[in-house]
């Protein structure tokens, strides 16, 4: 099905069953610990053996020796495949390092070696006894220093909001120089990481020159034809299944070393083998957010008319890599004649940056948000008040295109309201509530509404069952349930009448997750292909496709009504589609908004910083499911919290490694850091977006909630912190007496 | 006695023909109700017993290092990181792991009510979270302060604030947070 005319009315407005709140299909797997994740398929693979990966020690050189004779002796060893035995193998889909192969690091910890033995105990052990001669080099891994010689992006950098590196409207630098406000600002994002809690893992087993990977992926398609080309083998040789992924975050979209390692050990083993990154392996072995240093200018007249706005952004990668997009949502968020974005890359040897949720606005916001409050001080205005005033309903850089639907207004003024902002005290350090001086922030949040074309197959069978099929992923998005919900409302059945399958490349190639487009455009596919299979049910019974109502179990077309089980009486129904996005979703500009407000309290005399309340206002068009739509945005601004106050990867500039690799260093927000969360979706849909008319929202929570802590600390304490995480240490010099 | 290169010793339960082979022990438990025996490396954490031997592949190893919680057991009415202890150190231990606690037919109300808040996204954090969730009601039953516990003299109460301080060993990077508490609030107010 080509989407290339708005969406009409369709059957899923009746939202008999897509809209509500239904508990996760998937729930009672989940709970029950019967949900199997990648390493845990003793069902298909009992006789896999254990590989254990080694990491580079080194950040950048080469290899000169690997010496596995002790290894190889050691009790229960099986096979050890060293990056010097093995041809460097191709990159995958959106891959900037190598994974495995020749005698090049790249970065630190980078795989060079897994040993691969009959228990987990024998081989972790059997690796401690490989021997590792390198040929260190010199590397560049301090971005500050590596950002006096960054070159400027020329072109589509591809990610985040997609763009160029430079675009200028009107005359940025005249109308700055003219405005009588002005604010010029620089703010540093750290690295980060994506911590998700089931580490990279795959088992993978070969059946001739056939291999099968159970692995933690979130983008089947993509991984499906990146290990057909690493491994070189024809696709049809190569099957991925990820029923369950435990978390991704942007950390999964592509293959990773636990898959390449474990399809090459379980061929040198000549059987299945099993391979997790170990925890400390994660930080560095895998991707991170790139760290970031933001300058934002912003130019005003005396009543808050934004003139002149710019935003530049400097990051770092590994040659072939991609910047941070830090600065896209600027071209979009907020009205002004004279504009200026830019980016910069720098040439650093840390491991790869990549995309992690919200790639571009999540530290891009965290920054454009700071300064958006501290203009709004400069003005003497109401931070919500000036945005408004800056609201924009087309695209500044192109006026004559307008966004599909854009009610940010309605989420600034409704969280104000429930928010109780007008209480908040505009001036700093004013509000004393026992040991805590106590402030309110707010910010914007937006993020693109991205589609990708998404398949699906769905059957129906005797029973009256609708099976559902595609290649589509669930990392805790909730897409089992959205595509069931979006199945029993094509065809008119209880959501218990609808099986879900996901995440098998033998299945339909959807979006897969990323980028805030997987439930949007999956269900599109899901729709489309259950408008095929209402046809085919239709032409079996003898309706007319057009005018035949699929409610309660059966098919009825004026006062004929038939149960839809009977369409597949004599032979399951099966009907196959895809959805194709066509220049709709380019002639208007589709994004989400957001509104959050924040409450944090921080302690007089030692400044440790607490959230006490926080509440979203989220536009993302229809919300396919509000329970776990919600449960999307409270973890986009947990994650952010901890972008906020605590995580940064700690870069040791001389080794060029992240330091604090492991759970206990790279610290990330727990139970007791955050406080009852508070959601409020607008009723809205846009008919832009697909059939569905809903947008993404796994993605808005985290932009702008950064920003929108960083706001409720200055109001708390009035003290301005622009280097990212916000921890008690950059306060506590600075503290206001505690009388 | 736990190391790979450590001399045999013919004790009753530990066996090692190779000085360099692994060393074997015997341990039984009980693992939500039922007897086992195993035969483990010594090196075999908890963890890995379970998931690796017994195939009981609830209990998550998300760290490996006792950092993370999503391997959390109840072993002896307390709940641990079975991944920070070895199995062998837990003969005759009564283990309830998060099978033990309820299975989809039949779901124990904690879990019941982490589906009914979406206490969960990804799912992995999630058998350590309702594990502890369900020791900590207990711990608080029984009277055992924690560092936010105002008067140490008075019984605790099942506060979002208790809650929070006793469930912060559990990670959940999806950020089901607030409505974990939530599930574990309603559980509390059911049983009182």
């Amino acid at each position: 099905m080509k989407f290339d005319t708005p969406a009409g009315p369709n059957p899923i407005d009746r939202l008999k069953v897509v809209g509500r709140p239904t508990d996760r299909i998937d729930g009672k797997s989940k709970t029950t610990g019967t949900a199997p994740y990648a390493y845990e398929r003793h069902d298909v693979a009992p006789d896999a053996a254990y590989g254990y990966v080694l990491g580079a020690g080194i950040a950048k050189g080469r290899v000169r020796r690997i010496d596995t004779a002790s290894a190889r002796q050691a009790p229960g060893v099986i096979a050890i495949v060293t990056t010097l035995d093995t041809p460097r193998i191709e990159r995958g889909v959106m891959n900037v390092a190598y994974l495995f192969g020749g005698d090049v690091i790249q970065h630190y910890h980078q795989a060079i070696a897994v040993v691969v033995a009959e228990t987990f105990e024998q081989a972790r052990a059997a690796s401690f006894l490989v021997e590792v001669d390198y040929a260190p080099e010199a590397g560049a891994f301090d971005l500050a220093e590596a950002a006096k010689s960054a070159a400027p992006v020329p072109a589509d950098s591809g990610e985040g909001s997609g763009g160029n590196g430079e675009e200028r409207v009107g005359d940025f630098e005249g109308a700055f120089a003219q405005a009588p406000v002005t604010l010029d600002a620089t703010y540093t994002t750290a690295d980060e990481s994506h911590a998700m809690m089931e580490p990279h893992a795959t088992v993978a087993a070969w059946d001739g020159d056939r291999v099968t990977l159970w692995t933690a992926n979130q983008m089947i398609g993509w991984g499906h034809g990146s290990i057909a080309k690493m491994l070189g083998l024809p696709k049809e040789k190569v099957r991925l299944d990820a029923p369950y992924v435990g978390g991704g975050f942007g950390g999964k979209l592509f293959v990773r070393a636990d898959a390449v390692l474990a399809a090459l050990a379980a061929k040198a083993a000549g059987r299945p083998v099993k391979v997790a990154l170990t925890r400390p392996l994660i930080a560095n072995n895998t991707t991170h957010r790139p760290a970031t240093i933001q300058r934002v200018r912003i130019g005003a007249t005396r009543d808050g008319t934004i003139t002149a706005i710019a935003h530049e952004s400097v990051s770092g990668n590994l040659p072939d890599g991609d910047p941070e997009t830090a600065v896209n949502q600027t071209k979009l968020l907020y009205a002004g004649a004279n504009r200026l974005t830019a980016m910069k890359l720098a040439r650093l040897d840390l491991p790869e940056g990549n995309a992690m949720r919200a790639p571009g606005e999540a530290p891009g916001l965290a920054v454009l948000e700071v300064a958006m409050d501290e203009m709004a001080e400069k003005l003497g205005l109401d931070p919500v008040a000036f945005r408004i005033r800056n609201d924009t309903q087309v695209d500044p850089n192109q006026p004559d295109r307008p966004f599909s639907h854009r009610d940010l207004v309605g989420c600034l003024t409704l969280g104000a309201e429930r928010f109780g902002w007008a209480k908040r005290n505009p001036r700093p350090g004013q509000v004393r509530d026992g040991q805590w001086l106590v402030g309110l922030g707010m910010a914007a949040a937006f993020r693109n509404n991205m589609v990708m074309k998404s398949g699906a197959r769905v059957r129906l069978d005797g029973s009256g069952t609708v099976t559902v099929e595609t290649d589509m992923t669930d990392i805790g998005t909730g897409s089992y349930t959205i595509i069931a919900q979006t199945a029993a409302e094509m065809m008119g059945v209880p959501l218990d009448r609808v099986v879900v399958r996901l995440g098998d490349s033998d299945f339909p190639v959807s979006s897969g997750s990323g980028g805030q487009f997987g439930a949007n455009s999956s269900t599109a596919g899901v729709y489309a292909a259950c408008v095929r299979l209402r046809e085919a049910v239709a032409q079996k019974l003898g309706f007319n496709a057009t005018d035949a109502v699929f409610e309660d179990g059966a098919v009825r077309s004026g006062n004929r009504a038939i149960p839809l089980a009977e369409a597949a009486a004599g032979g399951a129904l099966v009907a196959e589609d895809t959805i194709e996005f066509g220049k709709i979703s380019k002639a208007q500009q589709q994004s989400t908004f957001g509104a959050h407000f924040v409450e944090v309290g921080v302690d007089v005399d030692t400044a440790e910083i607490r959230v006490r309340r926080m509440l979203a206002v989220c536009a993302a068009g229809r919300i396919l499911n509000p329970k776990s739509a919600r449960s999307q945005v409270i973890g986009g601004m947990v994650m952010g919290t901890g972008a906020a106050l605590m995580e940064e990867l700690a870069v040791d500039a001389k080794r060029g490694f992240f330091a604090n690799h492991d759970l206990a260093g790279y610290e990330v927000p727990v139970h007791a850091d955050i406080p009852h969360q508070e959601v409020i979706f607008l009723d809205e849909v846009d008919p832009m977006s697909s059939p569905m008319k809903a947008k993404g929202v796994g993605e808005l929570g985290i932009s702008g909630i950064a920003a929108a802590v960083a706001n409720a600390i200055y109001n708390a304490v009035g003290i301005r912190v622009r280097d990212y995480p916000i921890t008690l240490d950059k306060l506590l010099d600075r503290m206001p007496d505690a009388a | 006695m736990v190391g790979a290169t450590a001399p045999a010793r013919q004790d009753a339960g530990v066996r090692a023909e190779r000085t360099d082979e692994p060393v074997l022990a015997t341990v039984t438990f009980t693992v939500n109700g039922q007897r086992r025996d195993l035969e483990l490396d010594t090196r075999t954490s908890l963890l890995d017993a379970a998931r690796e031997h017994l195939h009981l592949t609830g209990s998550k190893k998300g760290c490996d290092h006792g950092q993370c919680g999503a391997c959390t057991m109840i072993v002896d009415g307390r709940r641990i990181n079975a991944c920070l202890t070895l199995a062998i150190m837990h003969q005759g231990a009564e283990i309830v792991t998060i099978e033990g606690l309820g299975q989809p037919d039949n779901l124990h109300p904690m879990q019941a009510a982490f589906v009914r808040h979406d206490g969960y996204q990804c799912g992995y954090c999630t058998p350590g979270q309702i594990c502890s969730g369900v020791a900590v009601l207990e711990e608080i039953r029984a009277g055992i302060p924690s560092h936010v516990t105002a008067d140490l003299g008075a019984a605790p109460q099942v506060t979002e604030a208790e809650i929070r301080e006793r469930m912060s060993g559990n990670i959940c990077r999806c950020g089901a947070y607030s409505n974990i508490v939530e599930a574990m609030t309603e559980v509390a107010e059911a049983r009182a």
